[in-house]
């Protein structure tokens, strides 16, 4: 707030004035910095309509630090030349002088100056004219100092050459009454406070305003991680169409439920070292005849999981149809890159019932992806061990312009089936995808590294919005 | 995914009409192909070895198709061609035929005993009087190197040898012999060497180092001689010199010996229907008569053609449409299954030809059908399958996820941020770095890690905090972070003998440890899961030794008389050997007892 005499005495001058107050005039008045009468009239416009302030500039010439020395000692060539006594002095001495140097040259094509080479003992210079000389340049800048004559704009020039001279522009505020114009103020209040409310001085009392262009202070808040609020959405749309949650806890995994109940030769390329992790403790929990099979790896895919409860349900008294979905970790020893990590979690969908087709799955995976927001979707046969037909899920990409892949699904085959003892006339189709694919596109991430793991990116996480899906 | 490399000129040439990228991949994508990169020699040398090598290399536009993971008829120019010519109605599928030689008298391929112990099936074929061209020529050695990447399992399972049969004379024998015993003049070479010098010179080998181990230790190694003592191969590492093929040669004999029989025989009949087109008699092949130790013959190829028989109401059913059984023996038809409808009620005779191995149950045929229809002009249907959801499965009752949804919510409200870490980890972060022996820590081990990242499943969520706290070391403080997920301990009662197990697990770093804070945590998680501060059947903590904890800063968290968990100031030798330099507290608890 501004100094209260100082705002006062401008509101009595703004008063008096017929038209208005020049902030420079009152400032110049007052014997105070402008920079105070500024700061009382921000506080005055602060309050409202006290009064009205029209930001002016004008431009003036002004004399620089080394021409006010100037205008008060004299040019550096005159001071040359009253420093140099009757016997002379010699050059060198005259060159320590502060104003030595450009004063002699100035002074020397002036000729009021003459040096003699020839003397002893060095250069020695003397005066070349009369006592009674004309300092011009120093004229010239008392007359702008003092009396604001004007100069000719060869003058000026030239003293702004030699840097004496500058021009300057000057802020100053035209101040006068506003509609709300008062010499007394009320003092605002910051906040309403409990007892206004219950003395009800409020009414009487004026709020300083708000400054709505700033930023909230923000929440001292919890926040979940954007890979898992998109789990959430991705569960959410699962149960919203009838599926069930398998439960997906148990990430070390046979190779026989991973592989071999999903028709996966043990030849199969998948099975080989270099795609699996095994595991060396606990390995092998049975006999060498079957040891393949009972190999203990991380399953590469929940799939292993879906047929775990397939075979859950097969045991079941009587068939009925299930929808059941999973969204968890699976583990690939594989080379690792800006997209891939060696775990990441897989989104599946599965569907048991009798007399499925293949337009059902087409149609079913319509629909989930319609609640994604995808909506223009195609199908390419491919090749899977456990499903046939398979199916790569395409969609429409409207910034790349093409079309994309985004899931795989199948049919999966009878001798998967058959011998879980499920009846022969059901038939399961599945889909599945991964969630951090989907997750970096809707959260714009290119590094998946700054998405999981430890190397995450806190800030990304504080920062992310809610997820919505599909709109 | 296989991908195949062809020229695109050649292969439009083939097809007998040019398409745009645009088109072709649009054919491409209905038969089940992927072009998955359009490109020249020059392009590929110049990004792989720089332009300077690339100078003088062909500009002509290459396809990359990527191929069916189980469609070996397509691993070549000729086989795509061929399979695309028949999808698009521009040509019947061939028939391939074995036939006897014009002499009457086949070739031979005598099999020893001693081939038992290490490569114990050969089978054979002639080629006669193919016509090689230099493409044609390069397309036939890249099939065969194609294959023995996919189906022979680099070589383990199938090795593929050609040979001019001009320049040796039958019959062959294919038998085992001590590696000094075996001396050659190797494909390229310039002078005889042994079997025992042969595998030390391969050893630096770019190529054939890869195959070295499928024989290197064994006492005998496979060879095939000719009637004059001529080796034509050492399988499955190299061929002989005297035998090679070249442009010129107009008589192939082709051998491939395995490990897998059937395996072979597919692979045979890949090579004969994939050339035999360039014979004299094009798909004609002439038979070799293969003699097994126990005395018994076979004559090869097989080039077996089965017929199946399968109800156009089947196929109806299966894929959602409802066609005519002659609309779908046409569609068959175009697959290279060549159909016929029986005209008993709705039964379809197909017949798979010696190119589709692929083909083992109707639901194969069933799909081909689907394909030949098109996936995307199927109806898109929504099943009358009727369930109401759970969030858990009825019959097994087991709401974790649940739960776990649930509560990681409110612990955001209550303040804290939400980590997600890997479930695998150093044996050092679960034992060293916590102060703890790894024999205690009932971790499963990996086998074959790459990097010291994936050695152990984590037995505990901490580690993985902290380093999130250490790699955020910028971010304001305090943080708080929790995490529920799953770690993995060693348990004998699981037929994996390993289960998962769900860990709630919280840390507060800042300048003060903050006991109170993840106490407070502690509290507010035993409130959202209604279990009142109260020893019995309550919770209460009790002071507890552990040796990531500081001294006299750790307790142990007591449900119901059992403890779940412990909370804690961590040790400071935790804190420097994660890189942290502040206080920290953490807290960790089972959540399956709350279930």
């Amino acid at each position: 707030m501004a100094d209260a005499g100082v705002v006062d005495t401008l509101l009595q001058r703004i008063e008096k004035a017929d038209d208005g107050v020049d902030s420079i005039n009152v400032a110049n008045s007052l014997g105070v910095d402008h920079q105070v009468i500024v700061g009382a009239v921000k506080s005055l416009i602060a309050l409202g309509d006290v009064i009205t302030a029209e930001l002016r500039s004008s431009k003036h010439w002004e004399l620089t630090g080394e021409g006010r020395e100037i205008a008060e000692q004299g040019s550096h060539e005159a001071r040359v030349f009253y420093s140099i006594p009757s016997e002379g002095l010699a050059q060198s001495d005259l060159m320590k002088l502060s104003f030595g140097k450009v004063g002699f040259s100035k002074a020397m094509s002036n000729k009021w100056i003459k040096v003699d080479k020839t003397s002893e003992g060095g250069p020695m210079v003397f005066r070349a004219v009369e006592e009674d000389l004309k300092d011009l340049v120093r004229a010239k800048l008392l007359q702008i100092q003092g009396a604001k004559v004007q100069l000719e704009e060869k003058d000026k020039n030239e003293l702004k050459k030699r840097k004496l001279l500058s021009e300057v522009t000057v802020k100053s505020y035209w101040i006068s009454k506003g509609s709300a114009f008062s010499t007394t103020i009320t003092k605002q209040e910051t906040e309403l406070t409990p007892e206004m409310i219950s003395s009800g001085s409020w009414k009487e009392k004026k709020f300083k305003p708000y400054n709505f262009e700033a930023l909230g202070v923000a929440p001292d808040s919890g926040h979940l991680h954007p890979l898992l609020k998109v789990r959430t959405q991705f569960r959410q749309i699962f149960l919203e169409m009838g599926f069930t949650e398998m439960p997906t806890n148990n990430f070390i995994e046979s190779s026989f439920w991973n592989f071999d109940s999903l028709f996966q030769p043990q030849q199969h390329p998948a099975r080989d070292q270099h795609d699996t992790f095994f595991l060396s403790d606990p390995a092998y929990k049975y006999n060498w005849k079957i040891e393949e099979a009972q190999k203990n790896i991380l399953r590469t895919h929940t799939t292993a999981v879906s047929a775990r409860m397939l075979y859950k349900l097969a045991q079941q008294a009587e068939f009925k149809p299930v929808k059941y979905f999973s969204i968890d970790r699976v583990f690939r020893n594989e080379t690792l890159d800006a997209t891939h990590l060696a775990e990441f979690h897989q989104i599946e969908g599965v569907v048991a019932d009798r007399g499925l087709t293949l337009g059902d799955l087409m149609g079913i995976l319509h629909q989930f992806f319609t609640k994604l927001g995808i909506t223009k979707l195609r199908f390419k046969p491919a090749y899977n061990p456990y499903t046939e037909p398979s199916m790569e899920v395409f969609s429409y990409h409207e910034g790349l312009k093409k079309w994309v892949e985004v899931g795989n699904s199948g049919v999966f085959r009878p001798e998967m089936l058959l011998p879980m003892g499920l009846p022969e006339d059901v038939s399961v189709i599945a889909w599945g995808l991964s969630l951090e694919r989907p997750t970096m596109i809707k959260y714009g991430i290119n590094n998946i590294r700054e998405l999981v793991g430890h190397k995450v990116n806190l800030q990304m996480v504080y920062d992310s919005p809610i997820c919505r899906l599909g709109s | 995914m296989p991908t195949v490399s062809v020229k695109r000129d050649l292969l439009f040439q083939a097809l007998g009409e040019t398409y745009t990228d645009e088109e072709f991949d649009e054919m491409c994508f209905e038969f089940g192909l992927e072009l998955d990169e359009i490109t020249t020699e020059k392009e590929q040398i110049s990004r792989e070895q720089g332009d300077g090598k690339a100078s003088g290399a062909s500009e002509a536009v290459l396809y990359k198709i990527d191929v069916p993971a189980n469609r070996y008829d397509l691993l070549c120019l000729e086989g795509l061609a061929r399979g695309l010519q028949v999808f698009t109605n521009k040509m019947d599928a061939p028939r391939y035929q074995r036939v006897s030689p014009a002499s009457g008298e086949p070739q031979r391929l005598i099999v020893t005993q001693e081939t038992a112990a290490v490569r114990p099936h050969a089978v054979a074929a002639v080629l006669r009087n193919i016509s090689f061209t230099p493409e044609r020529y390069d397309s036939f050695i890249e099939l065969q190197e194609k294959l023995h990447q996919n189906v022979c399992r680099k070589r383990t399972l199938v090795a593929i040898g050609t040979h001019d049969l001009d320049s040796i004379s039958g019959p062959f024998t294919y038998t085992a012999k001590a590696p000094a015993e075996i001396r050659f003049k190797p494909l390229n070479q310039t002078k005889e060497s042994t079997a025992v010098e042969l595998m030390s010179l391969y050893k630096t080998d770019s190529h054939l180092r890869h195959y070295l181990h499928i024989i290197e230790d064994q006492p005998a190694y496979p060879v095939i001689y000719d009637s004059n003592g001529v080796v034509l191969s050492m399988p499955p590492i190299i061929n002989g010199d005297h035998s090679k093929i070249s442009l010129k040669t107009k008589n192939v004999f082709i051998e491939c010996t395995a490990t897998d029989l059937t395996k072979a025989k597919i692979v045979l009949d890949m090579m004969v229907t994939m050339f035999s087109e360039y014979c004299a008699m094009a798909f004609t092949v002439e038979e070799v008569e293969v003699v097994c130790p126990d005395g018994s013959s076979c004559m090869y190829p097989e080039l077996a053609y089965r017929t199946e028989s399968v109800s156009s109401d089947f196929i109806n059913r299966q894929v959602g449409i409802k066609e005519s059984s002659e609309s779908i023996s046409r569609l068959l038809t175009k697959m290279c299954l060549r159909s016929w409808v029986t005209g008993t009620g709705d039964q379809i005779q197909v017949e798979i030809p010696p190119t589709r191995s692929d083909v083992i149950h109707a639901c194969d045929i069933m799909e081909d059908a689907a394909m030949a229809y098109g996936f995307n002009n199927i109806p898109r249907t929504t099943p009358r399958t009727y369930t109401v959801a759970h969030q858990f499965i009825k019959f097994i009752k087991f709401p974790l996820n649940k739960l776990t949804e649930l509560l990681r919510q409110d612990l955001a409200a209550a303040g804290f941020t939400e980590a997600l870490n890997f479930a695998l980890c150093s044996q050092e972060d679960i034992s060293d770095k916590l102060r703890k022996k790894i024999s205690e820590t009932k971790a499963a081990h990996i086998a074959n890690p790459k990097t010291a990242e994936f050695q152990v499943a984590r037995t505990t969520l901490l580690p993985g905090l902290l380093k999130t706290i250490a790699a955020n070391r910028k971010m304001p403080l305090p943080l708080k972070l929790f995490e529920i997920s799953d770690v993995v301990l060693k348990d004998e009662t699981k037929d994996v003998g390993a289960k998962n197990s769900r860990r709630l697990c919280a840390v507060y770093y800042h300048k003060s440890p903050g006991f109170e804070v993840i106490h407070g945590l502690l509290d507010r998680a035993m409130q959202l899961l209604e279990v009142k501060p109260a020893r019995g059947e309550g919770y209460h903590i009790q002071a507890a030794d552990d040796s990531t904890f500081f001294p006299g800063r750790c307790a142990e968290v007591m449900v119901r008389g059992q403890s779940v968990g412990h909370l804690g100031v961590l040790h400071p030798d935790v804190i420097s050997r994660f890189e942290l330099t502040m206080p920290c507290s953490a807290l960790e608890i089972d959540l399956e007892p709350f279930l």
